[in-house]
């Protein structure tokens, strides 16, 4: 018999309706692939096992009755960015330490409502400021691949679980490739749909303009299969998007002859490993034999994505951030003198070095005599970048490139130089600036290491991107693959 | 850009954030990096460039009803405050 974890979302879901096995069974099973391997891995901070199993006997009680949701018993992993009710909601940071959210998430209400099966909450990147895990008050997490390298990040946690198969698939946010990033380094599928198709609400904020939720799974049809349920108007999120959810299972297989596929110029330009750049042409050359044509689409502002993102997104972090002030949650310092001295020993002590950084570039792009040189111009960049995908989505389907410039690297080796790790980012944040859905599919391997392909839709294309990527993989195994050690 | 440590302190400060000495280079040097590197944006034209702050064009912000909706659940949210005594939030003394 095939294990279970070798399953992707999609056949564990039709296992459990034809009763091949229960959820109590797949939960503990993973349960106990959770307690061998985390340890190693780190990539969880909380494991709710307890939760977990009650939450599966509720789920097979309701595939016994019939009429179950699509998602019912399905174990998943929450990105500890989520609140969840009565559950430990770290972010990552020392500041939430001792946080118990007192409400869940909508993405977690959602989910738990289509009957997923809540395994943990995944190990990330500080308030999900990092591409490489290693910011996390918990430590780094190591990538399944190879644990010498990191899983990307900042939703590190949710992807090495899945790529090591401790999670059939996990939630995950992106603000500038937090979703599709780690995706990539980790040989997953990484969804980030277009900004407001998730609500946002529980979902503790970095950058409100530019935060989505999306998913970490094996597949596509997983991917979708997760959409469904997570997407949709939230009367509790003010820029969530009131607009219909299509059926994305339906148009998964929609035949891609005569699309036309953008090659993003810039990202064949900038810093690309040619070996990586290989594996994506190779990709691309799937896509031609399916009728697919290839169009060079060039952006000309593109360039200027990342110095736009580390403008706008501090800025609104140094705003967002504020709140943890020690008073009404979250850490506090020890025998504080006065008030100034308890909100600054509070924060200093309780954000660790990249969530300071980032407060204070923020602070300083906002502040007086500072803002229209930087703040004010970069949203006008941000603009023109937005402009530039408009400008090309009148003219192609979707867009593609590369998800990272280069496949997982050592730990250790970024983390004392800011802006160097800021450029894993350098094909990933345009999405995000532009508010634009997009997803890696694994597309070849590096030295032993999963390579990334990226493609970028107009907005609320989920359903294309989605096609796009299960055709590409109904061709490939790529996706397939799973590290040495966790078969 | 090149920040002093007398900037960084400044910053520090506003941000309300404690910077310890050790700490202290290590930001005068990453922030000034960072600084200098968005000075890329100077190379955009943007003269009549509408500034862009939500991704989506046509989106504007929802009004909702002036009605409670949430039930008071106060103590249980104040399971989470550092100090609470009688319902309120404790900290240090404001008004000598």
């Amino acid at each position: 018999m095939t294990e279970l974890h070798h399953l992707t979302l999609a056949e564990l879901a039709d296992g459990l309706r034809s009763r091949q096995f229960s959820s109590v069974e797949l939960t503990r099973h993973f349960l106990a692939r959770i307690e061998r391997f985390n340890p190693a891995l780190n990539a969880f901070v909380t494991v709710t096992a307890e939760q977990a199993l009650a939450a599966a006997a509720r789920a097979d009680e309701q595939l016994a009755k019939g009429g179950a949701g699509g998602l019912a018993g399905l174990p998943i992993a929450h990105k500890d960015i989520f609140c969840t009710d009565g559950v430990l909601t770290t972010c990552g940071s020392r500041m939430l330490s001792n946080f118990v959210a007192p409400y869940d998430a909508t993405v977690v209400e959602r989910l738990a409502q289509a009957g997923t099966v809540m395994l943990g909450k995944a190990n990330m990147d500080e308030f999900a400021m990092g591409s490489s895990n290693e910011t996390s008050w918990y430590g780094p997490v190591k990538n399944p691949w190879d644990p010498s390298k990191v899983p990307g990040g900042s939703s590190g946690g949710s992807a090495a679980a899945v790529a090591a198969r401790l999670a059939p698939a996990a939630t995950g946010t992106d603000t500038g490739g937090s979703i599709r990033q780690p995706a990539a380094l980790t040989g997953l599928t990484g969804l980030k749909p277009t900004y407001g198709r998730i609500s946002r609400y529980g979902m503790i904020a970095f950058a409100s303009s530019l935060d989505q939720a999306g998913t970490l799974t094996v597949t596509a049809r997983d991917a979708a299969m997760l959409l469904q349920a997570m997407a949709g108007f939230d009367p509790k999120d003010s820029t969530s998007v009131d607009a219909p959810v299509p059926d994305y299972l339906a148009t998964l297989e929609q035949p891609l002859e005569g699309l036309k596929i953008g090659l993003l110029k810039e990202f064949f330009e900038s810093g690309l490993d040619p070996a990586n750049e290989q594996l994506v042409r190779e990709a691309l050359k799937v896509y031609e034999r399916l009728g697919a044509k290839l169009v060079d689409v060039s952006l000309p502002n593109l360039p200027l994505s990342v110095p736009t993102y580390y403008v706008v997104a501090p800025a609104e972090c140094s705003s967002n951030l504020s709140r943890f002030d020690g008073v009404r949650f979250g850490y506090r310092c020890e025998n504080p003198v006065d008030l100034m001295d308890m909100y600054k020993r509070t924060r200093g002590e309780g954000f660790g070095a990249e969530v300071k950084r980032r407060i204070m570039t923020g602070t300083y792009v906002l502040s007086a005599g500072y803002y229209d040189a930087y703040y004010l111009r970069a949203q006008k960049v941000r603009r023109l970048i937005t402009d530039d995908f408009a400008r090309a989505f009148k003219e192609v389907d979707v867009l593609m490139g590369p998800t990272a410039p280069t496949p997982a690297f050592d730990i250790g080796a970024k983390v004392d130089d800011p802006i160097t790790m800021y450029l894993n980012d350098i094909y990933t944040i345009g999405a995000n600036l532009a508010g634009l859905p997009a997803i890696s599919v694994p597309c070849g391997f590096m030295s032993g290491l999963p390579v990334g392909l990226q493609i970028i839709g107009p907005h609320f294309a989920e359903a294309r991107l989605l096609n796009f990527a299960h055709m590409y993989q109904r061709e490939t195994e790529w996706h397939k693959q799973i590290p040495r050690g966790y078969e | 850009m090149s920040l002093t440590r007398k900037d960084v302190e400044g910053i520090a400060h506003l941000a309300r954030l404690s910077i310890t000495e050790a700490e202290l280079p290590v930001y005068v040097d990453s922030l000034s990096k960072i600084l200098t590197f968005v000075e890329q944006l100077n190379s955009a034209s943007v003269d009549d460039v509408e500034p862009m702050a939500h991704p989506l064009a046509d989106q504007v912000q929802r009004l909702r009803p002036d009605e409670v909706v949430h039930e008071d659940q106060r103590e249980k949210y104040q399971r989470n405050a550092p100090r609470v005594e009688a319902g309120l939030y404790l900290v240090p003394k404001v008004i000598e």
